[in-house]
């Protein structure tokens, strides 16, 4: 059995703030950077490089809340905070 | 409620394993407890293997196993070392009651319902933003909507912990010191799990992968039996992923595409996917652990001892240690930090510190010869049954020549002399 990450993180149950609990610093830090460590290592895809906007998509309603983004960042401008309260993932099993 | 408006005694951040044995224990010893959670409630932030321990999880529960909600109680351990399409598996089984499988989603909320019952203050939906510091001192915690105020604060914030951090108390995490777990929680019928791991309704089987999708790089896999879902994943360190620019997801579907483990979890349904870090940097990696009026536990003081999969032990007993602390602290009114750090002497003296020095140099050693302890090594165990077993009228001398003759020309000289070194000073540093 296998499943895509699209279908993975269907899984999930989220509450969906309006605003991003992760933001990027400093945009031209990422224009910069090589490796792009976030658009691989983030085990939710949350981030996405854009190549015509030249910057790196944050699609933070598929945050699993894990922190590795924010170590792995070579270029260390990913503020990385806990979304509110109410908000963000919930696992049932975990 | 409070005997004070927004001030109690103190104030635990965090309803994991750590931060709810913590509180629990102080409220069983009279003291008025605050614990925060930031998730909807307890454990639904919480992701682990996993099994639970039950010498120490009666150290805070001592029925838990007749009330708590237990998923399978683990009377088989598998060590599965997984080749490219082989394996070779050693199984360990007694009909004991050393662990049980859980869902955290379900273990932590009864267990923090109990802390309530024995007097906590559960705040969930809450999220602590930072500590807030008087003279030197941390006196209470600043949340999206108020201030609450304690002559103790606890830091159980789990592994990425912000707290520790904005008050100094951890330094920045590296790449290599944590592992990133992708989990799936896999649903199957009991009967399927039952004959398929050989045990009755209310046994479980843990299994421990080596190599596999993980062949060469710092990665373990797991799987565990609930009552009718099994949990697969695995942990890879941070900078090997990093490095490898593979997602950890596409480890996992590899993994569970094995020839070993897809039957395992065939015709299952997938419920749930989580991600979680793990804290892997060891004993040279532990935070500061205690400022006045703050002490830190739980995985928010990066305490695990990865090669035996404890964590959620340690995070307990850590917690029990830092109440039996705080309760002391509090009866002499002394928050400093020299009174508060009894915590780590206290810990010092459990087998908690004993275990992660004994492994200090552990993921020094895995680092520096992963390619040999994590491929070379696990295809030869396989390439040796593999030609134990196989019947192909060449004479047996042959093929024992030919496999000791392969260790030789696979693998030079010298690595295998360094392979050795290593093991002898790590045997050395462990048993030392």
């Amino acid at each position: 059995m296998s499943t895509n990450i699209d279908n993975k993180l269907y899984t999930l149950k989220y509450s969906t703030d309006t605003e991003s609990h992760l933001k990027i610093t400093d945009k031209e830090k990422c224009r910069l950077c090589t490796s792009k460590n976030c658009t691989y290592i983030c085990p939710a895809k949350v981030y996405e490089w854009n190549p015509d906007s030249q910057e790196i998509i944050i699609n933070f309603e598929n945050c699993l809340e894990c922190g590795a983004c924010r170590i792995a960042c070579e270029k260390k401008v990913i503020d990385w905070q806990y979304p509110k309260g109410t908000k963000g993932v919930t696992f049932k099993q975990g | 409620m409070l005997k004070q408006e927004n001030k109690t005694d103190v104030i635990v951040v965090g309803a994991g394993p750590a931060g709810i044995a913590c509180a629990i224990t102080l409220a069983r010893n009279g003291k008025e407890v605050v614990l925060i959670e930031r998730g909807l409630f307890a454990g639904s932030k919480n992701v682990f293997g996993g099994a639970i321990y039950t010498q120490p999880t009666k150290e805070i529960f001592p029925n838990f196993e007749q009330e708590a909600p237990v998923e399978r109680r683990t009377v088989q351990h598998n060590f599965a070392i997984l080749g490219e399409v082989d394996s070779t598996t050693i199984s360990y089984r007694k009909n004991d009651n050393s662990s049980y499988s859980v869902i955290r989603g379900k273990f932590d909320r009864w267990a923090a319902e109990e802390a309530r019952k024995a007097g906590v203050y559960l705040v969930e939906e809450t999220v602590v933003r930072e500590l807030i510091k008087e003279k030197n001192k941390i006196i209470g915690v600043k949340t999206e909507l108020e201030s609450f105020y304690s002559d103790i604060v606890i830091i159980a914030d789990g592994v990425n912990s912000l707290l520790a951090k904005q008050i100094g108390l951890r330094k920045n995490i590296e790449t290599k010191d944590v592992a990133l777990s992708v989990k799936e929680v896999i649903k199957l019928d009991k009967d399927i799990i039952n004959q398929r791991f050989n045990v009755k309704d209310t046994e479980g089987v843990i299994t421990e992968i080596f190599g596999g999708s993980m062949l060469g790089i710092l990665g373990l896999g797991f799987l565990y039996t609930n009552k009718d879902s099994v949990s697969i994943g695995l942990g890879i360190t941070l900078n090997e992923l990093v490095e490898s620019k593979i997602s950890p997801y596409e480890y996992l579907e590899k993994l569970k595409q094995h020839p070993s483990i897809a039957p395992l979890i065939e015709g299952g349904e997938l419920k749930e996917y989580s991600a979680h870090l793990i804290p892997e940097g060891g004993y040279k990696k532990i935070p500061k652990l205690t400022a006045n009026g703050v002490m830190v536990v739980g995985d928010a003081a990066m305490l695990v001892n990865n090669l035996h999969w404890e964590g959620t032990n340690l995070a307990m007993i850590s917690g029990k240690l830092a109440a039996e602390t705080a309760v002391e602290a509090l009866d002499n009114n002394d928050f400093s930090k020299k009174m508060l750090s009894n915590y780590e002497k206290r810990l010092k003296e459990s087998f908690i510190i004993k275990d992660m020095r004994t492994y200090k140099d552990l993921m020094d050693v895995m680092h520096s010869r992963k390619s040999a302890f994590l491929s070379y090594y696990f295809k030869k165990i396989n390439s040796f049954f593999e030609m134990f077993t196989s019947v192909n009228s060449v004479p047996k001398k042959t093929n024992f020549r030919n496999f000791i003759k392969s260790i030789f020309t696979d693998r030079s000289i010298v690595e295998l002399f360094k392979d050795c070194t290593a093991v002898i000073k790590l045997l050395w540093s462990i048993l030392a």
